[in-house]
């Protein structure tokens, strides 16, 4: 019921409009209500200008040809197979690779980190996961490449030394695998970022609860801890996995397009890399990864308001 | 859905967690598994960044040397680069700060069933990626707007929004506004004296994660930066690399560090801001 609301409100000021007059009954409480109203218009203009029109404009040119005719030839030229349906299948298994590995590991992380006693620790790493966060694009993929790169990366020839190579034994860092390796690299900061509120609402006296009732560690986390925090993560993981399908810098500049990926698609749309009578495709392309990126998000949302009911 | 990026969270290092002591073999085991977890990580994350200074600390013959990083002031294109985003990430952050802080406090204060909706807009900006997003605005924005950089700040602004509203609204909802709001209007001060001395200095630690998320967004967004074809720092550095890549490395290290240990010493300084305030309360 909470989901079909919230796409109900996918249209921010149009739906804010009806959100305020809902419930009022006389036509002067409505003038009230508008006044009342009033000092929140600069946000929703703001808003829709900023984002409420340049995605309206994405989704009508996804359904017009370059010379303005309505067509479905687009959204036909993405759903009926072929390299662009590849692209959202790629897309959606790298995202969900880094989503959920970065997501475990983040809280883990998260949490060993939120527990120990040192300050200045806490304060490089808090600083450290928002700056993170926002790295990627061509010097994240350097950093791999000069890392575990197939001929000179250090760690590659420390392993080599050892007669490990990694690249001997599968490991391809332009591949899936390794794009979802290198995309770690903002991910686990993110959901550290994301997860580390909901740990603040593991209230210490619930623990103290349930070992006088006896409860081992175990216990604790299978029956008190993990069900707490579970829907948090798992909302946190949403919100990655849309980050992760978003990502176009550095992946482009890792595989220079070699793996077939939604955004590097948009992004060769852009650079004017189009077959004639297919110009359009790319605002088609758009429209596809928004629909994915409003079913990820009201995951989240949904999954947040649960996990409300405990946190604060 | 409070929580997103809460940051508010992050940085504050009071809240107790829930680790009620465990003693003996078990305290040890946990402290092996937080080791070997945090061993684990910093490998991961520092590891790169090692290699990558190797790489860029190299004279002609591969020997070590500082000389990349001493001919970078002297780089064309650099400083005015820099300069850009410097001055992207100010007119960013002015910008949010004037459009989110007022709005937010007056939703908390006067709307508060706005606060779902306020939720849901707030989250938009995550549908839309970077990429689709700067395609739609480079289509409907007019030509006196898309030839000043400044697009891009205002497009920033909405980038960051579902980090700083969320920290904003975690912040409000930890204060008691409504009482702080009568108690100064009772006391005689107008709306504006009420914002910015009653209000700004309770939300000091959602304002700064707030900026601080903000400036670590507009001084590493490359997508759209170089789709709108402006040469912002990071734009610079990926056009730079096909000079000297050694050089646009060290840049690249150089600032990654920088910002960080910058915002780092903003979070200390709130932190012993507030240190001293609460030992002034106590004594």
């Amino acid at each position: 019921m909470k989901t079909s609301e919230f796409a109900a409100d996918a249209l921010p000021p149009l739906s804010a409009g009806a959100e305020r007059g809902r419930g009022r009954r006389a036509p002067g409480a409505l003038v009230r209500s508008l006044r009342t109203g009033a000092p929140v218009l600069p946000f929703l203009i703001y808003v829709f200008l900023g984002l409420g029109i340049p995605a309206l404009v994405i989704v009508d040119l996804a359904f017009r040809t370059k010379a303005g005719q309505f067509t479905m030839a687009n959204v036909h030229a993405i759903t009926s197979g072929g390299q662009y349906l590849a692209g959202f299948e790629t897309s959606l298994k790298l995202a969900f690779v880094a989503s959920v590995i970065p997501g475990v590991l983040g809280t883990l992380l998260a949490y060993a980190i939120s527990t120990s006693r040192h300050e200045t620790l806490k304060r490089l790493v808090a600083s450290a996961s928002g700056v993170l966060a926002n790295f990627g694009g061509v010097n994240l993929a350097f950093m791999f490449v000069a890392t575990i790169g197939a001929g000179a990366g250090v760690v590659t020839s420390w392993l080599a030394r050892v007669g490990f190579n990694p690249w001997d034994h599968g490991f391809n860092l332009y591949k899936l695998s390794g794009v979802a390796l290198v995309y770690m690299y903002f991910q686990v900061p993110l959901m550290m970022l994301v997860v580390t509120p909901a740990l603040h609402g593991l209230r210490p006296a619930w623990r103290e609860a349930a070992e006088n009732l006896g409860a081992s560690t175990w216990y604790y986390w299978r029956y008190v801890g993990i069900p707490v925090i579970l829907p948090s993560v798992i909302a946190s993981m949403f919100l990655l996995f849309g980050f992760g399908f978003s990502a176009y810098a550095t992946a482009e500049a890792l595989t220079g397009g070699s793996i077939a990926l939604t955004p590097i698609q948009i992004g060769a749309f852009l650079n004017g890399n189009v077959i004639a009578g297919q110009e359009n495709v790319g605002y088609a392309l758009g429209l596809g990864m928004i629909v994915l990126l409003l079913i990820s998000v009201t995951g989240y949302a949904f999954l947040q308001r649960r996990s409300s009911r405990w946190l604060r | 859905m409070a929580a997103l990026a809460t940051t508010e969270g992050l940085f504050d290092f009071d809240e107790p967690l829930a680790t009620a002591a465990p003693s003996g073999g078990r305290r040890r085991r946990i402290r092996w598994g937080r080791g070997a977890i945090l061993t684990l990580a910093a490998a991961y994350f520092l590891l790169p960044m090692y290699a990558a200074l190797k790489f860029s600390l190299q004279d002609i013959n591969g020997h070590f040397s500082l000389s990349p990083v001493a001919a970078i002031p002297s780089q064309p294109g650099l400083g005015s680069a820099f300069f850009l985003s410097l001055r992207l990430a100010t007119v960013t952050m002015v910008l949010t700060m004037l459009l989110m802080v007022p709005t937010v406090i007056y939703v908390h204060l006067k709307l508060p069933r706005f606060r779902r909706v306020m939720d849901v807009i707030t989250i938009m900006p995550i549908v839309i990626p970077p990429i689709v997003l700067i395609l739609g605005v480079l289509h409907v924005a007019p030509l006196w707007l898309k030839s000043s950089p400044y697009l891009l700040s205002l497009v920033y602004v909405i980038l960051a929004m579902p980090f700083v509203y969320r920290s904003l609204d975690a912040g409000l909802g930890a204060l008691d506004v409504k009482t702080l709001v009568e108690a100064s209007r009772s006391l005689g001060a107008g709306w504006i004296a009420t914002m910015w001395r009653v209000i700004v200095p309770n939300l000091r630690a959602a304002l700064l994660s707030a900026s601080v998320l903000t400036l670590a967004l507009v001084l590493g967004e490359f997508t759209m930066a170089s789709l709108d074809l402006w040469e912002t720092l990071p734009v610079w550095i990926v056009d730079f690399d096909q000079t000297n890549a050694h050089i646009s490395t060290a840049v690249a290290m150089l600032s990654l560090i920088a910002t960080w240990l910058l915002l780092t010493l903003i979070v200390s300084l709130d932190r012993s801001h507030s240190r001293r305030h609460r030992r002034n309360r106590a004594s």
